[in-house]
């Protein structure tokens, strides 16, 4: 199994561990509800050096980026980011990713771990026409999330980087105790929050976990694991890729039109179908939904639409801030409005679910 | 209840014995594995049971969990007050969280059960994997 630099303060911390994606990772600490609940109040801190980190440099590196993902990273500057998709010809997902501009012919991609080298492969493949450099240095970055309402406190202690005027999706390089590190106000959480990829050896990234744990108590944060940060993406409803998006659904479907740009200069993989498809329609959509009975909706749990199967639950939990259970499916777009009620097959029974306005949660300014 | 009167199963259910009745729970180490509990999945009075087959589920957020039953029989009763509050279950699993009360047609298979040392050996056993 895959440790990261940060491996040893997850044991020192006390995590339970498990592996994930290849990677020896704490699924919690003190408690997966009270992790989740410090992160909406306080803060947590979590260890997501298991993303990947891909370079794109040279003269056509804007348009390279370009051809492969669905936003328009024209419109970036120096120092901002974007979400985005990158897509399959059919407009599918191949992986969902962010793209930081670092400056003019530089750009970071952050990638899922579970996607690093098929998402390599796929951007040398799909760029090897333009005058770019594509670089896989994930292994080189180590990358701390801290989020929630102190995130800006607890990490200003850390680094020389002036927070307080960082706007969300913007980031700026410098300094995190000793360490070359850019820091980004981001994250997965629908918490404010910084996201600080740095280079450092396993001693100094296992203590700066170890030191933002141990400040962090001052402001009632607390380390996290992998468990509260899938229920509070869910909350957030911020899709994880290999369950809410994939190869077989679009960017249409997944109700993420807002990161495709059809109209960008650059063509790019995937614009011809999603043209398309924007032009014709589509026939599901994927949404956010709460049970009307009682019981958790889990991934893969089949559903019913009017008597009919139609495929299964994507995404489900019990959400520990809203303290009722949630989940996202696709269905049929014509079955798909807000109020709009189907089934799920839960064990040996069948509950009714219901089409609710998402975000689940999303934070007051 | 005094955890030193009930019997326990490898799968971390308690049993208390009542006549020709039986009162199944998890133990404080099953809770405590669960985490926070926020539904339990109750079985209907009447439903048969068979020993070793899932009788309830107990969900936490992160895990759905079978409560396998101890013994073959019947549910005579299902702790309802569970459905407004699952987390009895990790306040009070031995007494206030129990789960289910079965008929039970076979008495020998409660001999296979651990009585309270055994299942503290058991549990000691586990932790030093």
């Amino acid at each position: 199994m895959k440790k990261t630099r940060i491996n040893e303060a997850h044991y020192i911390l006390k995590g339970k561990m498990v592996e994930f994606c290849g990677w020896d990772l704490p699924v919690q600490y003190s408690g997966l509800n009270l992790e989740h609940m410090a992160v909406r109040t306080t803060g947590g801190i979590f260890d997501v050096s298991h993303m990947g980190e891909i370079w794109f440099r040279g003269r056509e590196a804007l348009r390279a980026v370009n051809h492969i993902v669905s936003n328009d990273a024209a419109k970036l500057v120096p120092g901002r980011i974007q979400y985005a998709g990158l897509l399959t010809d059919h407009g599918c997902f191949v992986d969902d990713l962010l793209v930081y501009m670092i400056k003019e012919n530089e750009y970071l991609l952050v990638v899922n771990a579970a996607n690093i080298e098929k998402d390599f492969q796929w951007m040398k493949k799909h760029t090897a026409r333009f005058d770019v450099q594509v670089e896989n240095r994930s292994e080189e970055y180590s990358q701390i999330a801290v989020q929630g309402p102190v995130a800006e406190k607890l990490v200003q202690e850390f680094t020389d980087i002036d927070l307080k005027p960082m706007g969300y999706y913007h980031f700026a390089q410098g300094r995190v105790q000793g360490a070359d590190a850019i820091v980004s106000r981001t994250g997965y959480t629908g918490e404010d929050g910084f996201e600080i990829y740095f280079r450092a050896d396993a001693a100094a990234a296992s203590k700066l976990f170890l030191d933002l744990a141990d400040r962090g108590e001052k402001y009632d944060a607390l380390p996290a694991g992998l468990g509260a940060r899938d229920t509070l993406r869910l909350e957030a409803k911020m899709a994880l890729y290999g369950n809410d998006i994939d190869d077989a659904h679009t960017v249409l479907e997944a109700d993420l039109g807002w990161i495709l740009k059809l109209k960008k200069a650059e063509p790019f993989i995937g614009q011809e179908a999603l043209a398309r498809q924007k032009e014709a329609g589509i026939a599901r959509k994927l949404v956010g939904f709460e049970l009307v009975d009682k019981g958790i909706a889990r991934h893969g749990y089949p559903i019913t639409v009017e008597g009919k199967p139609f495929g299964a639950v994507t995404s489900g939990t019990f959400a520990p801030f809203l303290k009722k259970p949630i989940g996202m499916a696709y269905l049929p777009a014509d079955h798909s409005a807000v109020g709009s009620e189907f089934q799920v097959a839960i064990r040996d029974k069948t509950v009714t679910a219901r089409v609710v306005e998402t975000p689940f949660y999303k934070r007051s300014k | 209840m005094a955890k030193e009167n009930l019997l326990y199963s490898k799968d971390h259910e308690w049993v208390r014995r009542e006549g020709g009745f039986v009162v199944v729970g998890v133990t404080d180490y099953a809770q405590h594995e669960l985490g926070d509990v926020v539904f339990v999945d109750l079985p209907a009075a009447g439903k048969a049971l068979k020993k070793g087959d899932p009788a309830a589920n107990i969900e936490s957020v992160k895990a759905v969990s079978d409560v396998y039953s101890p013994v073959t029989g019947k549910v005579t009763e299902a702790n309802a007050r569970l459905s407004d509050n699952p987390e009895l279950v990790n306040q009070d699993p031995l007494g206030d969280g129990w789960i289910f009360k079965a008929s039970v047609e076979q008495a020998s298979e409660l001999d296979e059960l651990m009585d309270f040392p055994k299942y503290e050996e058991y549990l000691k056993g586990i932790a030093g994997e």
